[in-house]
């Protein structure tokens, strides 16, 4: 059938962008090839890795599952927005401290994903943290930096003194929400 | 992966999206996105419109009508999760909501799109049938109601009528003391329920089982009822046996096939190990 395209606008980073798509035209591929924000990556395109992750109205979503037609009117937020070299996001910060990456490909999504997860739950527990990162795959770093890193980044939102040394494992597990 | 072509409209109200259905033969409702859009890119589904309904207001939340929780289709999965009403008269759709997917699928999947896809794996499934859901549904012939029961008719087959939006599903509060939980297995790739048990008990003071549901989602090719189990409970006194009894029976009323992942046999042991543990949540004393 004949692909009509639409024109959408969408607030990325701050800064209005109006484009004329194709329905079809994913959100991760409208901020990468129409805008080059090439920050945002895609690793599975199956809606398993989250290293697409961006934050849409606030809300972590992978942008590889998600149409850029849907995004029309919406805010978004990619690594790129997130923070600069001079005034890092906590979770940017927290990576860097606690070496949360080493290849650093998953390292965006994985930074959205928590950016996304700590707007929604500013106090969670390790358990939570853990529960939060289940749609993002690290093939490098075994998780447990991941994990201390947005736990200082947590720490840092907080606005107590942020160096303290969270243990990454061995806490006990505490099941919310239980009947 | 990209999906075949399309046109792509947003409509403002749930008559809009009637009419937009009946109008294009060839479209379909765009609510999450989460179950369509990825059966999309791999050309498993090709519409040609999507007729978008996320912006429909009135179709978010929940709220207590007499007996029943009314939760509105594009509820998504993280609000139902958290959502204070459910959490403490339903905890059972809290816990499945919550241990859907992933935070992102959470945070756009909504409850309308997940009973409408009907995948035989998903959660929420066993939780609308341990408590009577009912949709609330606008078609071409007006609001009509259709229960749950005998609404599952096969993998990713319903019975919903045809050019018709599912506005809101409701929910039957069990009688007051009744403990409720959702436990599952979930694959390890895909985070799907291999299992997934929904199941609710209320015990008299003289420790008689009064009030009982168990509903299993993931090991057949549809969700069900397990009838047995609750036959297996209801009038009796708790005791360990007698959940063991009742859970070995877990997957008599389900048509439990295998895959790739877990035989037919191994899914029906799974059936009564998840059963079991649900009823010991439920079923425990304090
Ligand atoms: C990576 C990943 C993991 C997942 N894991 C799980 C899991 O563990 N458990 C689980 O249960 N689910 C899981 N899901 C599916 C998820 O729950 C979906 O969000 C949900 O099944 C569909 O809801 P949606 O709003 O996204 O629907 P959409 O994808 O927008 O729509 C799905 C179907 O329902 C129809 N539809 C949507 N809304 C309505 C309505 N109001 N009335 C009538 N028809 C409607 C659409 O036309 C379409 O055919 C997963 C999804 C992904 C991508
Ligand atoms: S690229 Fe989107 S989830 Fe992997
Ligand atoms: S740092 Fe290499 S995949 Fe995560």
């Amino acid at each position: 059938m004949e692909a009509t395209r639409m024109t959408v606008t969408v607030r990325v980073n701050g800064r209005e962008y109006t484009r004329a798509v194709e329905p079809r035209l994913l959100l991760v591929h409208f901020l990468r090839d129409e805008l080059g924000l090439t920050g945002t990556h895609i690793g599975c395109d199956t809606s398993q890795c989250g290293a697409c992750t961006v934050l849409l109205n606030g809300e972590a979503v992978k942008s590889c599952t998600v149409l850029a037609v849907q995004a029309d009117g919406a805010e978004v937020t990619t690594i790129e927005g997130l923070g600069d070299l001079s005034h890092l996001h906590p979770v940017q910060e927290g990576f860097w401290e606690k070496h949360g990456l080493q290849c650093g490909f998953c390292t965006p999504g994985v930074i959205m994903t928590a950016a996304g997860m700590l707007a929604q739950n500013p106090n969670p527990t390790e358990e939570e943290i853990r529960e939060g990162l289940e749609g993002v795959i690290c093939r490098c770093t075994g998780y447990q930096n991941i994990v201390r890193a947005v736990q200082y980044a947590a720490e840092k939102m907080k606005g107590a003194g942020a160096e303290t040394e969270v243990a990454a494992a061995g806490a006990d597990a505490s099941a919310g929400g239980d009947a | 992966m990209i999906p075949s072509a399309f046109a792509y409209e947003r409509v403002q109200t749930v008559e809009q999206a009637v009419r937009a259905l009946q109008a294009n033969p060839g479209a379909k409702l765009l609510a999450g996105g989460h179950s369509l859009i990825p059966l999309m890119k791999m050309r498993l589904a090709t519409p040609t419109r999507l007729v978008d309904i996320s912006g429909i207001r009135e179709l978010r939340g929940v709220w207590k009508k007499d007996d029943r929780l009314v939760i509105g289709a594009l509820t998504t999965h993280r609000e139902i999760a958290t959502d204070r009403v459910v959490r403490t008269h339903l905890p059972a759709l809290a816990e499945a909501a919550s241990r859907v997917g992933d935070l992102q699928v959470r945070n756009r999947g909504t409850i309308g799109g997940n009973l409408a896809h009907a995948d035989p794996s998903s959660d929420l499934p066993a939780v609308a049938l341990a408590f009577d859901a009912v949709f609330d549904v606008l078609g071409p012939e007006g609001m009509q109601t259709v229960p749950i029961d005998g609404y599952f008719l096969g993998p990713l087959v319903t019975a919903l009528p045809e050019n018709s939006v599912i506005t809101a599903v409701s929910l039957k509060l069990p009688p007051s003391g009744t403990r409720s939980t959702y436990v599952k297995y979930p694959h390890p790739a895909s985070g799907y329920a291999v299992v997934g048990v929904a199941a609710a008990a209320r015990v008299e003071p003289d420790g008689v089982i009064d009030f009982v549901r168990v509903a299993v989602t993931g090991a057949g090719d549809v969700p069900y009822r397990a009838q047995a189990v609750e036959d297996a409970l209801l009038g009796q006194h708790v005791s360990d046996d007698l959940i063991r009894e009742a859970a070995a029976h877990a997957a008599d009323d389900g048509s439990i096939s295998g895959d790739l992942f877990a035989s037919e046999a191994y899914r029906r042991h799974l059936c009564s190990v998840y059963v079991e543990r649900a009823l010991r949540k439920v079923l425990s004393r304090g």
